[in-house]
């Protein structure tokens, strides 16, 4: 089987509100796949209807071979899953829970167990009520993955672990990944999907707005590009493709589709180009596209080369 | 004083978030005090009825237990022993209300987030004892009107209202020292519930000691609960008793105070306990998971029938002696319960108070399904090869069992008090052991009422507590308002068998089974169908 998760034209509605509105993805087998959106924009729906704890209101969902509403439980057996909100029971202690989540979906590793525990350098002796937000998620994250399952289905993990634990956390999934296990890595930190992630799909209002490999993604939006003249490059402007520009004693910065690119470095080369750097847009930029609805240019022309500016 | 910074904006943020509870609790415990008077005014029409009622029930040592000493036989006098146990309960309210405003803001992060603001270090609880003592403050003034009201002196009236304020006063401070021990809400509670216990066993054992003179009468006079009784409202009033208690008050909000400033936020004073580092080999179903999260109030349940069996049990001895004197006693017990004899028509009602409070543990279990649904513990459960109906079960066996065991524990008491006391264990056994059970379809109702909520209606869970208050209200007022049959007929109480006295009908029982089955199975379904967590 090639496919671990398709959905198809999903949707979920709250009462009036619309948290899924056709949501296709496709996650295939072996890969870990960046589900990318900010808060609110149906990414714990999803990931909730794939549970089946939410039925969804229209459009297909399948998981693993199977439906995951009708064949919840026994689906389950295969995959585990971390929420992006972990509550512990309070009188529970770290290591119980842990235990117990394992024997619920049928069994977990000891050794990985052990091993995990002390990678995560947690404390399975304290009590639920006593642990931090991240310990919280260490919690849940060990017990997720100490599991001998097909697919681990994760809700922005790494909310409230610091950053040393994000890297421990972005080693383990390479680690999952070699041993061939799916990954559905729902999160807004954009580096760490930027890290991990074979594909990504953005979602934006509870629909798909991109999706594909990094490479392709980067393809489909074009560069930016940055150059010293010797003279004025009148003719940029007029070449279709090209955005934001901007021009300044000799200097340009313009951002270009890949379809027009060779006609804008015609037009440079034409200008005479004492340097040029040009770069791939960021994740950052992806992401931004499809979310700064209002600004879309100014953030867009200085994203590539100023990290500090996408951060606004 | 910058420890006390935002005092007053917490303290509007306290009564904004209680708003609904403050008025309840404070109104009804002020209607009761009022409605005591006028059932005893219903009951005895003259003061000679009064006297033989209040002679039989001062020298009962179970009636003593419960509700406290008797000194006379006014009105007045009456409806303070009466609500003898009153006490107690706004002590437990004032304790939960403390607590609930300190420590599980504390544990739930929200008085961090709180705490980054302008707020002072003791602002949080200077906020939740001001509201609470000011609310007791205002009960005890209902009370006053409401007694005042009646005809009653009013310096008696005062006293009866102050006397719930002192518990409440003494217990809120309790609270508060109980918040700052623990990081859990959860044993604060269990350490501030256990002070309210030990200091009413004390009170219990001072004042039933007192009875024959005895030697340990002195007890009581340590009991915080005990001190209440001691102010003597409508017997020559001890005013100077309020002083203990502003003293005792002002001393535990000051080392309250003095504990709340040596330690961190979020952090109790003593240690929390570390847990195993693996799982019991056991803790392996949804079932061994809802063991470890119920057995506690099990426990506390099965625990406190006992002990409420053994007070009941003990006066049902007493009882037939009490109402032989009075003629109009006698025609209510017969009128409330069973056919053959004032100790049966006693027995019955005692079951019927057993099963509304088993009904209560029932909806509490129940309720403990969507309390792991909207806090977040559900989710990651379900998402492992556990189904919904496995999960549901899993809790459910408690409601459902965990009532009948509670039941059963009562029976048993009450069968061992009451007959030992009447020296005929072995007779009673059955008798009183079948009373409690015929109450366990009633009970199983509610609980299927409740399950009905959560599965069809879960942001209407809480109803079902509603569903219980009627059938309080109904036990308690209908008879005396000869409310039309339909309406009575509306509690699932009302269709009980009155056993020991009548025979066990069947087909009520399992008409009842059959509305507890239905309503249960159509919630279960409801909640196969539905999302989790509900929108």
């Amino acid at each position: 089987m090639d496919e671990t998760i398709r959905t198809e034209a999903l949707v979920k509605n709250f009462g009036r509100t619309r948290a899924l509105d056709g949501l296709d993805l496709v996650v295939h087998t072996g890969e870990v796949h960046g589900f990318l959106g900010p808060n609110g924009a149906g990414k714990t729906t999803t990931l909730r209807v794939l549970l089946g704890l939410l039925k969804a209101d229209g459009g297909t969902a399948r998981l693993l071979g199977g439906d995951p509403w009708s064949q919840a439980t026994e689906l389950h057996r295969r995959l585990a899953y971390v929420p992006g909100d972990v509550t512990l029971w309070p009188n529970l202690s770290g290591g119980e829970v842990i235990d117990l989540l394992g024997r619920l979906r049928g069994g977990l590793d000891p050794g990985r167990r052990k091993e995990l525990l002390e990678r995560f350098d947690l404390d399975p002796r304290k009590k639920g009520r006593a642990y931090s937000k991240g310990n919280r998620q260490k919690v849940a994250l060990v017990a997720a993955l100490a599991s001998d399952v097909e697919l681990l289905l994760l809700d922005e993990p790494t909310s409230g672990l610091d950053p040393l634990m994000e890297d421990v956390f972005r080693q383990v999934i390479r680690d999952e990944r070699r041993r061939g296990r799916t990954v559905l890595l729902s999160s807004h930190i954009l580096a760490e999907v930027e890290a991990l992630c074979d594909r990504v799909t953005i979602i934006r209002d509870g629909r798909a707005v991109e999706s594909g490999t990094l490479a392709e993604l980067r393809h489909l939006t074009g560069v930016s590009i940055q150059a010293e003249l010797t003279h004025p490059a009148d003719g940029l402007a007029r070449v279709p493709g090209v955005h934001d520009l901007q021009a300044q004693n000799g200097q340009v910065r313009f951002h270009v589709d890949p379809g027009a690119l060779d006609a804008a470095l015609r037009e440079l080369t034409g200008a005479g180009v004492r340097s040029l750097v040009s770069q791939p847009p960021t994740l950052e930029e992806l992401f931004l596209r499809h979310y700064d609805r209002a600004g879309a240019g100014a953030d867009r022309a200085g994203a590539g080369t100023n990290q500090s500016e996408v951060a606004r | 004083m910058t420890a006390l910074t935002g005092t007053g904006k917490l303290v509007r943020l306290i009564l904004r978030r209680d708003r609904v509870l403050l008025p309840i609790w404070t109104l009804t415990f002020a209607g009761l005090m009022a409605s005591i008077v006028a059932s005893f005014q219903a009951l005895f029409s003259t003061a000679a009825e009064r006297q033989s009622y209040a002679d039989a029930s001062a020298a009962d040592p179970g009636f003593t237990a419960l509700y406290g000493p008797l000194h006379g036989s006014s009105l007045g006098e009456l409806t303070v022993w009466r609500a003898g146990f009153y006490p107690v309960l706004i002590a437990l309210i004032a304790l939960l209300t403390v607590i609930r405003h300190t420590r599980t803001e504390e544990e739930t992060g929200r008085r961090e987030l709180l705490g980054a603001t302008v707020v002072g270090r003791h602002a949080g609880m200077a906020a939740a004892l001001g509201v609470t003592l000011a609310a007791t403050l205002v009960l005890a003034a209902l009370v006053a009107a409401a007694l005042a009201g009646q005809g009653l002196p009013t310096g008696g009236s005062l006293a009866a209202g102050l006397q719930l304020a002192a518990a409440g006063w003494v217990f809120a401070a309790v609270g508060a020292v109980a918040a700052q021990l623990t990081s859990g809400a959860g044993s604060a509670r269990g350490i501030a519930v256990g002070v309210l216990g030990g200091t009413w066993l004390l009170r219990v054992i001072g004042d039933v000691s007192g009875l024959s003179g005895g030697a340990v009468s002195w007890l009581s006079w340590l009991s915080p609960i005990g001190w209440a009784h001691k102010l003597r409202p409508f017997a020559g009033e001890r005013w100077w008793v309020l002083l203990l208690v502003l003293a005792l008050t002002a001393l535990g909000a000051g080392v309250a105070v003095a504990l709340e400033a040596r330690r961190d936020v979020g952090a109790g004073l003593l240690p929390t306990r570390p847990g195993p580092a693996t799982a019991a080999p056991g803790l392996r179903s949804p079932l061994a998971l809802a063991w470890r999260l119920h057995r506690g109030l099990l426990a506390g349940w099965t625990a406190g029938f006992a002990v409420v069996g053994v007070v009941l049990g003990g006066s049902a001895s007493s009882v037939a002696d009490m109402v032989a004197d009075n003629s109009n006693l006698e025609e209510i017990f017969t009128r409330m319960g069973g056919r053959t004899g004032i100790v049966d028509a006693y027995l019955v009602s005692v079951m019927g108070i057993l099963g509304l409070m088993a009904a209560g543990y029932a909806i509490q279990a129940t309720l403990r399904l969507r309390a792991e649904e909207t806090g977040g513990r559900a989710e990651p459960l379900l998402a492992t090869a556990v189904g919904r109906l496995q999960w549901a079960a899993s809790h459910l066996v408690f409601s459902i069992f965990g009532s009948a065991l509670a039941l059963v524990a009562a029976g048993l008491t009450v069968w061992l008090t009451y007959g030992l006391s009447s020296g005929d264990l072995g007779h009673q056994l059955p008798r009183v052991l079948q009373g409690a059970l015929v109450q366990v379809p009633a009970v199983w109702v509610l609980a299927a009422v409740a399950v009905a909520l959560v599965g069809l209606a879960p942001r209407f869970a809480a109803v079902a507590w509603g569903a219980l208050g009627l059938c309080v209200i109904l036990v308690l007022v209908g008879a005396a308002l000869r409310l039309d049959q339909w309406v009575m007929d509306l509690s699932p109480f009302t269709h009980l068998p009155r056993v020991p006295g009548a025979a066990v009908a069947a087909t009520p029982l399992v008409l009842l089974l059959a509305v507890a089955v239905a309503l249960g199975g159509a919630g279960l379904a409801g909640l196969r169908r539905r999302g989790i967590p509900a929108a």
